[in-house]
């Protein structure tokens, strides 16, 4: 063998062919079945997961509405000097007037007027209204159009509404961005929106500080569960598993209208608290439609999550070992924390990626018993998919979720390591 | 059986009963007593209750009647961390997110020990077994023999007078085994500690121990050493149990002193001692081991008894012949010769006539 590798040159196969070359073909034979059979799935993936969130990412920064719907104006506005304190010259009012026109023949300026909008409040009466008008222009003989636009409507005299067109003219945008991060483009590029505009930052915030906490209460409540279900008898721990699933089969809005009944100031809890005499009639505790609502539903709902890859770890590990450890002289505390307990850190961390993963994503259960104060930051990218229709700021805050959740992996490999994460 | 348990034993077992669900006693009247330094090997078939009986000793299962006493004092009430009891587990139990060091650390952190001395006292227990080098490995790292050792140094780290042992070389192959038996005895003679050793192996119970006790059906059937318990089987099931063993059924006809004549069931008679057997008429298995039958009639003593038998088959063993024959109606009955240059080699269909010394032939319980 090891003088055949000494004298070099390529090892042969029985044909002449190099060894290699002979192994990479009967290979790619296998890997080509290989790829046809799981063929099906990476199609659907493809299909429902990685061009949505292509699209997502691109609908996040693209902003090629304003220069197809405004052609010759942006090629005019482009030399204007926004600081400058002036308005644009004739030459860039005749422009907008030209594509006024076609717009409104076209019916597109109130989209364009929408888009703007997001970035300058106001900004979409300005389209609307003159677009109304602008299927009238005679764009060869009419002017001046300074004093024409004007004159329709007074906001074409504010230098600003000209720099907002002017900003976002560029086929890419930052805009959307800056907004899901609470901060706009102003005279001096990048700055912070005024406190009381700002939401979305709070919103995260909020949203990843909840996720957090119902991963810490589902941690707590799983791990006494888990560790009941792994040391019981093989039949009573599968009576008890079929509870731990029972939500599983119960519908979601079920469960979470059941938290209402039970949570809110007329319901069962309430109810109980006063007739026990905890709680003053007239003082009923506010636990629902808030952040304690939003938490206590989650964490019910989330539960098995966290509880399964709990259980499934902990029944790999064989009960010698606490004896073992006993033997050698621990106590019963010193057993569990020293021995028991770090064999589990695997179900913990694979449980808590799933919980927070669930979690900081969720919707309809923080809809549902948030209130205002209790919702996620995942209700307000639902409210501009279907309500502000601001698709371009759904894809912006739904980017940086997804930025969040890849640096927090990350970050969880680098401090636990991943291959510590064990479902069973 | 049940004799009075001398109370001057380092571990007593005082009568205890043991049963799990209320209903049948896995336990029944244990009563034994293993001194200081012993090497005392349980051994029994499966499920007679011997690691019941060291589960109640390493205090994780509780004794439903009676005491069990550990130099003198009983332990009943004394939680199994305080109790200073080593212990090998039969799938070694090592701690498989520390290393090696830190399992044998572990016995010496929970005593509070200082670090220089836990340090020394680590390379003291794996220089012991060999596997000085392996302190910074994961026990997955290991070899079964590997971890082995290092069970048995986790188990010896901190000193303690009585060691427990499950079945620890049940999952070792046969050479490993045999090596291993011979440095666990070593080490527990050469430390001076009293081991407690359980296995269904006999090989390993007979060349392991000093005394064996073996179990079945929760009582210990008989304590002895080694070769009392193979020469001179107090019962038929220890001497079913312990060894190649040939059985032949008959009834006693005769008692004189220490010899008694039984007639088997196909009217032949021999020659046997009577060991559970008291009088003319009973019933009895006669035992009798298969190096000690004899073929060639001048070796026999004058007047014995001879047994007609067909020979069935003869292997070739190397060292040894074994031969199976026909006596009596019992197609299972083996002979073992040395091999040397004057033993016949039998033929299958030979007829030829066995016989014994009385002594060596036990009249036991049917
Ligand atoms: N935790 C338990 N609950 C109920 N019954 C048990 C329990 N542990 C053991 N038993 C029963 O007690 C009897 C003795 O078991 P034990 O484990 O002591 O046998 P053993 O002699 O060690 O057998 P083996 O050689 O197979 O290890 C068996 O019949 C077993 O079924
Ligand atoms: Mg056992």
């Amino acid at each position: 063998m090891s003088d055949m590798t000494d004298t070099g040159g390529p090892v042969l196969a029985a044909d002449g062919t190099p060894l290699k070359r002979s192994l990479a073909r009967a290979l790619r034979r296998q890997k080509m079945r290989a790829l046809m059979l799981i063929a099906p799935l990476l199609l659907f993936i493809l299909i429902s997961f990685i061009l949505p969130v292509a699209d997502m990412l691109y609908r996040s920064v693209q902003n090629g509405i304003v220069t197809e719907t405004l052609p010759r104006s942006v090629v005019a506005l482009a030399d204007w000097d926004a600081n400058s304190g002036d308005l644009p010259s004739e030459a860039v009012f005749a422009a907008m007037a030209a594509d006024l026109k076609d717009a409104a023949a076209a019916k597109t300026h109130t989209k364009v007027g929408t888009r703007l909008n997001y970035e300058n409040p106001g900004i979409s009466s300005l389209f609307r209204k003159t677009g109304r008008k602008a299927k009238k222009f005679d764009v060869e003989n009419g002017g001046p159009w300074k004093e024409a636009l004007i004159d329709i409507n007074k906001g074409w005299g504010d230098p600003d509404n000209w720099r907002t067109i002017q900003t976002y003219s560029p086929p890419v945008t930052a805009g959307y961005f800056l907004n899901a991060v609470d901060m706009r483009v102003g005279p001096d590029g990048a700055e912070s929106r005024p406190e009381s505009e700002q939401i979305y930052m709070n919103l995260l915030k909020r949203t990843l500080w909840m996720s957090l906490t119902i991963t810490v209460c589902c941690i707590l409540l799983a791990y006494p569960v888990a560790w009941i279900l792994a040391n019981l008898p093989m039949r009573q721990a599968n009576m008890l598993m079929i509870l731990v699933l029972l939500p599983f089969w119960t519908s979601l809005l079920v469960r979470t209208s059941a938290w209402k009944i039970l949570l809110q100031q007329q319901g069962v809890i309430n109810d109980i608290l006063v007739w026990i005499g905890l709680v003053d009639d007239s003082a009923r505790l506010v636990i629902i439609n808030n952040q304690f609502g939003t938490i206590v539903a989650m964490t019910h709902i989330l539960l098995p999550f966290m509880i399964l890859p709990m259980y499934s770890v902990m029944q790999t590990i064989p009960p010698t070992y606490l004896r073992a450890a006993k033997s050698l002289g621990a106590t019963d505390w010193t057993a569990f924390w020293r021995v028991y307990f770090p064999q589990t850190i695997p179900g913990i961390g694979a449980g808590s990626i799933l919980v927070f993963i669930l979690a900081i994503g969720y919707y309809i259960t923080p809809a549902l018993v948030g209130g205002t104060k209790g919702t996620f930051i995942s209700n307000q990218i639902a409210f501009h998919i279907s309500s502000s229709l601001n698709w371009g700021l759904a894809s912006a805050l739904g980017a940086i979720l997804l930025a969040v959740v890849l640096v927090l992996y990350w970050a969880y490999d680098k401090i636990v390591g991943i291959d510590n994460v064990k479902l069973g | 059986m049940a004799e009075a348990v001398s109370d001057d034993g380092f571990v007593v077992f005082d009568r205890v009963q043991k049963s799990y669900d209320g209903e049948t006693l896995v336990v029944k009247d244990l009563n034994l007593s293993i001194a200081k330094g012993e090497f005392l090997t349980m051994l029994g078939p499966s499920g007679s209750g011997k690691t019941t009986c060291l589960m109640m000793l390493a205090g994780f299962e509780t004794a439903t009647h009676g005491d069990i006493r550990l130099g003198g004092q009983p332990i009943n009430n004394i939680p199994p961390h305080k109790r200073g009891i080593g212990m090998v587990f039969q799938n070694y139990a090592l701690f498989p997110h520390m290393t090696i060091a830190e399992n044998l650390a572990f016995p010496l952190e929970v005593r509070k020990m200082g670090k220089s001395e836990r340090e020394e006292k680590i390379k003291r227990a794996l220089d012991m077994v060999e596997m000085g080098a392996f302190g910074g490995r994961r026990p997955s790292q290991l070899s079964g023999g590997q971890q082995q050792r290092i069970a048995l140094a986790r188990a010896l780290v901190f000193e303690p007078e009585l060691v427990l042992m499950d079945e620890p070389l049940g999952a070792l192959d046969k050479q490993l085994r045999e090596k291993m038996q011979f440095e666990i005895t070593d080490l527990a003679h050469n430390l001076g500690i009293t081991t407690v050793y359980v296995t269904h192996d006999q090989t390993e119970a007979l060349t392991m121990s000093d005394n064996v006790a073996v179990f079945d059906d929760g009582r210990i059937q008989q304590l002895a050493p080694p070769d009392l318990l193979y020469e001179k089987p107090e019962n038929s099931f220890v001497a079913q149990f312990i060894g190649e063993n040939n059985t032949l059924e008959g009834i006693v006809t005769e008692i004189t002193g220490d010899t008694c004549v039984v007639r088997l069931d196909d009217g032949e008679e021999l020659d046997a001692t009577p060991i559970n057997v008291s009088k003319v008429g009973e019933r009895t298995k006669v035992s009798i081991r298969p190096e000690r039958v004899e073929y060639n009639k001048e070796r026999l003593q004058e007047g014995a008894h001879t047994l007609k038998a067909e020979v069935l088959e003869f292997i070739y063993m190397g060292d040894i012949f074994r031969t199976r024959l026909r006596v009596a109606g019992n197609d299972e009955f083996i002979i073992k010769t040395r091999n040397a240059p004057d033993v016949e080699r039998l033929q299958p269909g030979q007829q030829i006539e066995i016989g014994w010394l009385p002594q060596d032939c036990r009249a036991l319980d049917a």
